[in-house]
């Protein structure tokens, strides 16, 4: 028999809020409610008081007003005429594109040296730790001032590529290397996209890329039907001519089709006219920030890998599963799930830290919206919030990969 | 029979063979030149690439350094003394390191004073990182603040030691009323703590106590070099410990209210770049301040950076918190702890022992990242580096031998902190 | 740990209790400080030397406004401030006046609501490029490489310049002076643009400084002067008539070395009001009689200044052109003291 004592009915008294567990948290709650609430009004009030003291006031329509100035490394169309708007955009293109490219790289780098710091040559091994100790007890800020610094000093500049006896040469006659950028031959659909001007690159590689895209579903359509043979028969078909047909016919087509040619550049006037230029404030921002991020990764690639136990490789060739099989079937897929949460984080990073790009000259969103935006206009508040807000969003869209990826490799435990 | 038996072998050895050295290439140098360096092609071509690359570096590097130039007045001296061949300035670092180290207005002859400190905080944070030493030791680390803050900003000895009474007074009302409530004891602590802290203003500053231990004055404004670095690292991670432990068990807090704030909170900080919030307390924090108040930015610089790694702690102590089983949560209850008494009792200890070599590594990244102040226009480290001495007449044109010393300086203090981080990591494991 | 937060939020208060809501004068003296913003580091203007003192043309109007307020030209906060931090120091009460070679812009005046009391240097942004460029003029420049110092008008300028001129160009933003000087000098752009007087400055550092050239265009107009907030006028006229004092005291022939002398009296009216033996000039901007004499006291009247920090003897070298006297045929012209 149990009896169920209901508390007493009626009996309320001022005192439970704080002493009967039923109410306390409701009490702390709005007690924390009303100190909140008071902080706020508190931040708020000095702001709009000062504002109001200094005669300013919150105004976002500078964005749409011209914003006067050129940038340099632009992925779509901006003059100085452009709305600060436009600008912003600008950056934001440049943030995510630098930090694109420093996420591949510091990957690249990172499984480099997480792998050969496991490797038992002794003085690769011990190489690789120097490495990923200087770049990791080094403020990146100093590291990203001291590469750009080598990188103009050490290059050359455009002008020592003058005169009969240049003191530097293209490599192989169609790249140059300077302390402004390094310049590579461009494509140029000459046929069809000529007439289109500085979109024509852009649309032709477009192009290429949907036909690339095309010929990977139709490779796959040939690998599924040899294995359904295979299945059936017990004999697969040769598919080798049938892929590689599938792979470049196409594009090979379409490169003769438009007429493809490379567009080689050369020293005119100032600077080197033609190709593709990949400036010195990006690769310098990219590599400084892949190099260092790179130093972390490979930290965690070499904790992902001692993670699994040795018994499983030991399990796996028991089972007579082959050197090469055992590292992709057994040991990679268990590494990969203790190396791409820290990883991700350190994306995360990346992007953050791309923030610093301002030190280069190279034109993030920090150097346009919160850089020559908000000196020109003075509307600090504006700027620095809209910056912030900016950031806030893509890290929520990165953390929010990251929740789904460990929620579809967590160890499913029944 | 025995005889015929002896004949029948015509020669038994009767003792062993020495035994004879190991082939050259099985032991010594050799071998472990052979097992390290030159285990098979790819191993061997690595080697060899990995010679070229150290060849390469040091070719470069090394008469530049030997050929150094440590005393000249002006760089235009050094390049004289040079004349035309590599080496480096180094000149610059033996005309300028006070500055590099004390920023370029603390006074010279009050040099001392941050030294002292500098090499007092070792002793106050021996026992906080290792636990071997005798427990009384913290009675030292708890002073420290105190003792640090008088000796680098100066002024009169009074200060320190009132709001140290203030904080032990209120520490004694907190422990005596504490067994009633624990909310009653904390407001009475705060109380008490104010009363006695609003006593300077009681007295007035023109009192002849202010008078006894005065040491000068220095504005923080003043404060800069590795100085400053150091101060802003030690302050910042010294004041988000509390700040992250509470956002942490706020955020595990089963009040909605209390959770969300926690959340929305540390993810906001977790999501924008230092420099942003750095931006913030330069150009915007001025305005959350009343009129006039004049915060200075050294303070504002102090709040946004602890804010910012208050977050990162929180998310690290929430992963101890995290890890901690549940029978340890269980268990408190049943005893009949409140939430106060198991949160300080059972949980936290436990907690903070798996989270220390996460905040380690949130500390020292933490310092790295103070060198982000140099942005606006605070002249640390790498701020004096791009300010005042690069922009100087003497030395405009130095560059790598004064990121080559900040380099080296940051890497001596984060190596050591790593190197101790892997050491307790090691000390801690007691899983096997 | 707790101790320190508690700490911690025990300075902030003992700082903040410093506030008062009185007027930038009254704020000042009671300070017994000036607050006064300059910049980082800009030789010739303001740059802390090598014993950690701040020296400059700039810091010299600072000092100036220091002595006629406070009687002390050391007793002088100097806050550094970047391009992007000047204004919100200023607007936020951080610095009482702003001295950091700000160009005096209509939006700037009317939009961010300061008031520039007036023009201590008449500057114009120009070009340097290398000799063995053998450009002659800034509009030869057609796809030059164009290093800038930011945190000034000079990206709007330049813009303006090369669409004017329906040139093209590619710029290359950088926040120091000293890390633009590396990227020129290294030849990662062919010139580098900022203020002609800041150029000078730059050029003087250099190890072979006749081996670059300042082109002779000068694309805009850069009246540099002191500013402080809207709304305290009283202040406003406190710098405005601080750095007036300096200039008239040149006109009149006024320098650190006759000071005593003049100030002991002369016949010219004019004088001995600026100096406060005759009228009450001083009482009506609530200062004492003496405020002008101790202004130029600190460093001399403006030419002085000007030699002392900028002038033809010093490294910089800068002639003083646009910056004389109208009397000499410049554009220094000070209303009259009465």
């Amino acid at each position: 028999m149990t009896i169920i004592t209901d508390p007493p009915k009626g009996s309320f008294r001022l005192s439970m809020l704080l002493n009967d567990t039923r109410y306390r948290s409701l009490t702390l709650q709005a007690i924390a409610a009303i100190l909140l609430a008071l902080a706020i009004f508190y931040l708020a009030n000095n702001v709009v008081t000062n504002l109001q003291r200094l005669g300013l006031n919150i105004d976002f329509s500078f964005l749409g007003a011209p914003a006067g100035y050129d940038i340099n490394q632009r992925l779509i169309e901006y003059t100085s005429q452009s709305t600060n708007l436009k600008a912003a955009f600008v950056g934001i293109l440049n943030t995510l594109l630098v930090a694109f490219l420093a996420c591949i790289m510091a990957t690249i780098f990172g499984v480099f040296a997480g792998v050969l710091r496991l490797s038992n040559n002794w003085l690769v091994s011990k190489l690789m730790s120097i490495y990923v100790e200087i770049f990791r007890n080094i403020p990146v800020l100093i590291w990203i001032l001291i590469i750009y610094g080598i990188m103009t000093v050490v290059m050359p500049a455009p002008r020592a590529f003058r005169g009969e006896d240049a003191e530097a040469a293209m490599f192989l006659g169609i790249s140059a290397f300077t302390n402004r950028g390094v310049y590579i031959p461009g494509p140029e659909f000459s046929r069809i996209f000529g007439e289109m001007g500085i979109l024509s690159a852009g649309i032709g590689w477009l192009v290429a890329i949907a036909i690339l895209i095309c010929s990977f579903f139709g490779g796959r359509t040939v690998t599924r039907r040899a294995t359904r043979i295979q299945e059936a028969t017990g004999v697969r078909p040769a598919t080798l001519v049938t892929n590689l047909a599938i792979w470049f016919l196409p594009l090979i087509a379409f490169f003769i089709i438009t007429g493809l040619a490379f567009e080689i550049p050369e020293l005119k006037g100032f600077n080197f006219k033609g190709g593709i230029k990949i400036g010195a404030p990006l690769i310098a921002i990219w590599f400084a920030l892949s190099i260092y991020t790179g130093a972390f990764i490979a930290e965690n690639v070499r904790a992902g890998i001692q993670a699994v136990s040795k018994g499983q490789t030991e399990a796996a060739s028991a089972l007579g599963i082959r050197p090469n099989r055992i590292m992709s079937l057994v040991v990679l897929p268990q590494a990969l799930r203790v190396i791409i949460p820290p990883l991700i984080s350190q994306y995360l990073n990346i992007t953050k830290n791309s923030s610093l790009a301002i030190l280069v000259g190279y034109a993030d969103v920090t150097a346009t919206l919160g850089g020559i935006t908000l000196n020109q206009t003075g509307r600090a508040i504006e700027c620095i919030v809209l910056l912030m807000l900016f950031y806030l969003i893509i890290s929520l869209i990165i953390s929010a990969v990251a929740n789904l990826y460990n929620n579809s490799t967590k160890l499913k435990e029944r | 029979m025995s005889d015929t038996s002896a004949n029948a072998v015509a020669f038994v050895r009767t003792e062993s063979v020495p035994a004879s050295a190991p082939p050259v290439n099985a032991a010594g140098p050799v071998k472990w030149l052979k097992d390290n360096l030159f285990d098979g092609v790819g191993n061997s071509i690595l080697t060899v690439l990995a010679f070229v690359a150290i060849f390469l570096i040091l070719s470069n590097t090394m008469p530049w350094v030997i050929n150094g130039i440590w005393d000249a007045p002006t760089l235009a001296a050094c390049r004289e003394i040079l004349d035309g061949t590599t080496g480096a300035c180094f000149a610059v670092l033996s005309e300028r390191w006070n500055q590099l180290l004390f920023g370029f207005k603390y006074p010279t002859e009050m040099y001392w004073r941050p030294a002292l400190a500098f090499a007092m905080l070792f002793v106050a944070f021996a026992p906080v990182l290792f636990f071997d030493l005798p427990r009384k030791l913290l009675i030292f680390t708890g002073l420290y603040p105190f003792i640090a803050f008088w000796l680098i900003w100066g002024g009169p000895i009074v200060n320190p030691i009132l709001a140290l009474v203030g904080l032990i007074v209120g520490y004694m009302v907190f422990v005596r009323l504490e067994k009633t409530s624990f909310a009653m004891a904390m407001g009475a602590g705060v109380v008490s703590a104010a009363v006695i802290w609003s006593l300077s203003k009681v007295i007035g500053s023109d009192s002849a106590i202010f008078s006894i231990g005065y040491l000068e004055t220095v504005p923080s404004r003043d404060l800069g070099g590795f100085m400053l670095n150091m101060m802003l690292g030690v302050t910042c991670v010294s004041l988000s410990l509390p700040l992250g432990i509470a956002l942490a068990l706020g955020r595990q807090s089963s009040m909605p209210l209390i959770k969300y704030v926690c959340v929305i909170f540390i993810e906001f900080i977790r999501g924008v770049p230092l420099i942003t919030l750095l931006f913030v307390a330069s150009v915007m924090l001025g305005y959350f301040f009343p009129p006039g108040s004049g915060v200075d930015l050294f303070i504002r610089v102090v709040i946004m950076i602890t804010l910012f790694s208050a977050a990162y702690i929180a998310e690290v102590v929430r992963g101890g918190l995290a890890a901690l089983p549940k029978g340890q949560y269980e268990a408190a209850d049943s005893l009949g702890l409140d939430y106060a008494q198991a949160t300080r009792l059972i949980i936290l200890p436990q907690a903070l022992k798996i989270s220390i070599p996460g905040i380690v590594n949130i500390a020292v990244g933490l310092f790295k990242d103070t060198t982000l102040v140099s942005v606006i226009s605070m002249f640390d480290m790498v701020g004096m580096i791009r300010g005042p001495i690069l922009a100087s007449t003497d030395w405009n044109g130095v560059y790598w031998e004064l990121f080559s010393f900040a380099a080296l300086l940051f890497f001596v203090v984060c190596y050591g902190i790593s190197q101790y981080s892997q050491w307790l990591e090691r000390r801690l494991a007691t899983d096997h | 740990m707790n101790k320190s937060v508690l700490f911690g939020a025990m300075t902030v208060a003992s700082l903040a209790a410093g506030a008062a809501a009185a007027g930038t004068l009254e704020d000042v003296q009671a300070r017994g400080k000036l607050n006064c913003g300059v910049t980082t580091g800009l030789v010739g203007f303001a740059a802390p030397d090598a014993n950690g003192e701040w020296k400059g043309f700039d810091v010299a109007v600072c000092r100036a406004v220091a002595a006629a307020v406070l009687g002390d030209g050391n007793a002088v906060e100097f806050v550094p401030t970047t391009g992007k931090t000047r204004f919100t120091a200023l607007a936020s009460g951080e610095i009482d006046m702003l001295a950091r070679n700000t160009t005096w812009t209509l939006s700037r005046d009317v939009d961010l609501k300061f008031t520039f009391v007036g023009v201590n240097y008449y500057d114009g942004q120009g070009f340097m490029a290398p000799k063995e460029l053998g450009v002659a003029s800034a509009k030869d420049l057609d796809g030059a490489t164009v290093c800038i110092q930011t945190g000034t008008t000079t990206e709007l300028n330049l813009a303006d310049f090369f669409r004017a001129n329906n040139i093209s160009y590619e710029p290359v933003p950088i926040e120091t002076n000293a890390e633009a000087q590396q990227q020129y000098l290294a030849g990662a752009c062919d010139v580098f643009t900022t203020d002609a007087s800041g150029l000078a400055a730059t050029r003087a550092t250099f190890e072979n400084p006749q081996d670059h050239v300042l082109l002779p265009e000068i694309v805009s107009k850069e009246p540099l002067g002191p500013l402080v907030r809207h709304g305290d006028n009283e202040w406003g006229d406190i710098v405005r008539w601080t750095l007036n004092a300096l200039i008239t005291a040149e006109e009149l022939g006024v320098t650190s070395a006759n000071l005593a002398e003049m100030s002991a009296g002369t016949n010219n009216p004019e004088i001995n009001r600026l100096l406060g033996t005759e009228g009450t000039l001083g009482e009506m901007l609530g200062l004492s009689a003496t405020w002008a004499n101790d202004a130029i006291a600190v460093s001399g009247n403006y030419g002085e200044v000007f030699e002392a920090n900028i002038g033809e003897s010093t490294p910089i070298g800068l002639a003083r052109g646009l910056n004389a006297q109208w009397t000499d045929g410049g554009l220094i012209y000070s209303p009259p003291f009465r």
